[in-house]
């Protein structure tokens, strides 16, 4: 993946592009050929209304990749992301029945609710050194144990906050949906953490080689606790506005969210075991996602085929430029 | 040491199952309303076997240090293929076992070329594999329903000579016929080999790839027997995503308490099976106490986590802190 595999014909080409991620570069050369495919297809997919629409349904899966990168940055995955989601919109639109205190406290709650079930992971991690694939799978299950309690297995009725519906639909700018904004406000709060911090540093430290970070002077289990605190809250916060968006929780909203989050940043160029990538990669993912998911619906295609496809495409992106160096 | 030491270290955790296993059937029997009869027996056992298949399914996996996040979904597919296939003379039901057992083998070496050939890491690749499976299950049966040949359903759902639940007989031919040889076969010891050291069993020559390609392709074979069983309980084809999920989530239960390592190399399938049978006997427990059957997911959930939890104590044995880092 280095630049010596480019070749001849990269090294003539603007240095910015020299320096970019080739994955990255494939993700977002996939992005303009499905935006072609599409447009042939309909005349008003290239329309900025129907763009402006799909940036927004894809900054709900931006916000939830954020935190999945995160993790995955450190070489973990986070399989808890389904429930977090739900409990996230369940808990905010359940606080939001108490009176205006609970409205006010309704997405406080929801998020906080997310970054306890991350930080049970977190420290089923980092401290337990449980596998993450594991207690996160563990932690999803118990989340969805209580979810089901405390609704009785059906949708909750309570109905979301209205400033739950203005973060996911409103415009607080003309023409730009809140939801992109506080996608773009969170993106930029990650690269900065990536890039500028010490916690960003250790993070890819710990990636690419724990017993090396832990022997520079590093907290790693601290990094590793907080790392899943974060990506708790930012699916719960994800799952708030989802109930925004759809003005209340139900049952597994959150299930189409696992895999698309982690594909998203997986085809953004991340390495899926830790150490390397930018958000870049994965703001390209999710927008490749989003596009693909949102041509299949145009297509009218049946959920059959969507699954089918988008585990087929899946699969042979990473076969393109995901693949594990050769053993020898 | 004695022989017969080793052999006790090597079968800890499958005693330790064994062991849960016993003590939660009995707690579960004795506080039935029915007691321990035949009829008590046959119900519960034919529960566990389905779990106990797709649980010997991932502990295949699991061996070789990968994870296979698509098993739940192959047995909803080879579920749904056999509601269309498995009927009909005896010829044609025949030919549909086949056909559903080749799917599932089929699946798993699917699984298997993308993760050692493709070099994809197993679980990303596992769960789009996972939806690929579940969209084709989805085609086959986009509302549940379909058929199957009563006649084989009953006997291998049934009893033998009266006592005997048949599904557990079916469940111990599998053993004998597809884990032993494989275990003891120079592929099987290659998964194992892998799966503890995947570097050093490279440098002596153990056909690793090999070894790991037959643990994923058998692992999707022995998924596929649990979804033709599953057909055998239910009359019926289901693509339920839900219930695909739970069960690749309850495998992944199964094996950790069967005495699996997760990490590879370590533990046996039947571990895992009865794993497989401790787990479902746990969640049951809450019906014979008379528990709403709302607590059920949480009390499963719970137990998993507790589960998982216990492999932290070899965190207590660790003499240098280096080691915590794997």
């Amino acid at each position: 993946m280095s630049e010596t595999t480019i070749g001849g014909i990269a090294g003539r080409m603007p240095k910015f592009i020299r320096r970019a991620d080739p994955a990255v570069l494939t993700a977002f050369a996939c992005i303009v050929l499905l935006l072609f495919v599409g447009s042939l297809y309909s005349r008003s997919f290239l329309s900025p209304e129907y763009l402006l629409q799909q940036l927004k349904v894809a900054s709900f899966l931006g916000v939830i990749a954020t935190g999945m990168m995160l993790v995955i940055l450190l070489g973990q995955i986070d399989l808890s992301v389904p429930w977090s989601v739900a409990v996230g919109a369940m808990m905010a639109s359940a606080m939001a029945a108490f009176g205006p205190v609970g409205v006010a406290l309704a997405i406080p709650f929801g998020i906080f609710c997310g970054v306890l079930i991350g930080i049970v992971n977190g420290i089923g991690v980092a401290y337990l050194r449980i596998p993450s694939m594991i207690i996160t799978l563990a932690t999803n299950a118990v989340a969805q144990g209580l979810m089901v309690v405390y609704t009785g297995g059906f949708s909750p009725q309570d109905s979301a906050t209205g400033a739950m519906r203005y973060l996911a639909t409103g415009f607080a700018i003309p023409g730009v949906p809140n939801a992109v904004i506080i996608w773009a406000l969170i993106g930029a709060a990650m690269v900065f953490v990536l890039t500028r911090t010490g916690f960003g540093r250790a993070v890819y430290g710990i990636g690419n080689r724990e017993r090396a970070a832990y022997l520079s002077g590093i907290d790693t289990r601290r990094v590793v606790m907080i790392a899943f605190a974060v990506s708790g809250g930012l699916s719960a916060f994800g799952g708030v506005l989802l109930a925004g968006y759809a003005s209340k929780a139900a049952q597994s909203m959150g299930d189409a969210y696992l895999l698309p989050s982690i594909a998203a940043v997986v085809l953004g160029g991340t390495s899926i075991l830790g150490g390397r990538g930018s958000y870049l990669g994965t703001v390209a993912g999710v927008i490749l996602i989003t596009l693909l998911q949102s041509i299949l619906s145009v297509m009218q295609m049946p959920e059959a085929g969507r699954q089918i496809i988008y585990g087929v495409v899946i699969v042979a992106m990473l076969l393109l430029y995901g693949r594990a160096p050769a053993s020898r | 040491m004695k022989d017969w030491r080793y052999w006790l270290a090597e079968q800890r955790g499958t005693l330790l199952a064994f062991g849960i296993f016993i003590a939660m059937f009995v707690i579960y029997t004795s506080n039935h309303p029915a007691g321990f009869t035949a009829n008590v027996v046959q119900t519960a056992s034919n529960k566990g076997v389905l779990l106990a298949f797709v649980a010997m399914a991932q502990t295949l996996v699991v061996i070789t240090a990968g994870i296979d996040l698509s098993v739940g979904m192959i047995f909803t597919l080879t579920n749904c293929l056999a509601s269309w296939l498995v009927i009909g003379t005896g010829i044609e039901t025949a030919f549909g076992v086949v056909a559903v057992l080749g799917t599932g083998l089929l699946c798993g070496a699917i699984n298997g070329a993308i993760v050692i050939y493709g070099r994809l890491q197993p679980i990303v690749a596992t769960i789009a594999t996972g939806a690929v499976y579940f969209g084709i299950a989805l085609l086959l049966r986009p509302f549940p329903g379909g058929s199957v040949n009563e006649d084989l359903a009953d006997a291998l759902t049934g009893r033998l000579f009266g006592v005997v639940p048949a599904s557990l007989v079916v469940l111990l031919a599998v053993v004998l016929l597809v884990w032993v040889p494989f275990s003891r076969s120079v592929l099987g010891r290659a998964a194992y080999a892998a799966g503890s050291s995947e570097m050093a069993a490279y440098m002596s020559g153990v056909p690793i790839r090999r070894g790991k390609f037959a643990a994923y392709a058998l692992g999707g074979l022995l998924a596929a027997i649990g979804g033709l069983f599953l057909t055998f309980f239910t009359y019926t084809g289901d693509a339920a995503y839900a219930s695909g999920n739970a069960y690749t989530l309850f495998s992944i239960a199964a094996v950790v308490l069967g005495g699996v390592s997760l990490f590879g190399g370590k533990g046996s399938a039947i571990g895992a099976i009865f794993g497989a049978l401790a787990f479902r006997t746990i969640g049951d427990l809450l019906f014979v106490f008379d528990f709403d059957p709302l607590w059920q997911p949480l009390f499963q959930g719970v137990i998993l986590l507790i589960a998982v939890s216990l492999g932290a104590f070899v965190l207590f044995r660790v003499r240098n802190r280096l080691e915590w880092f794997l």
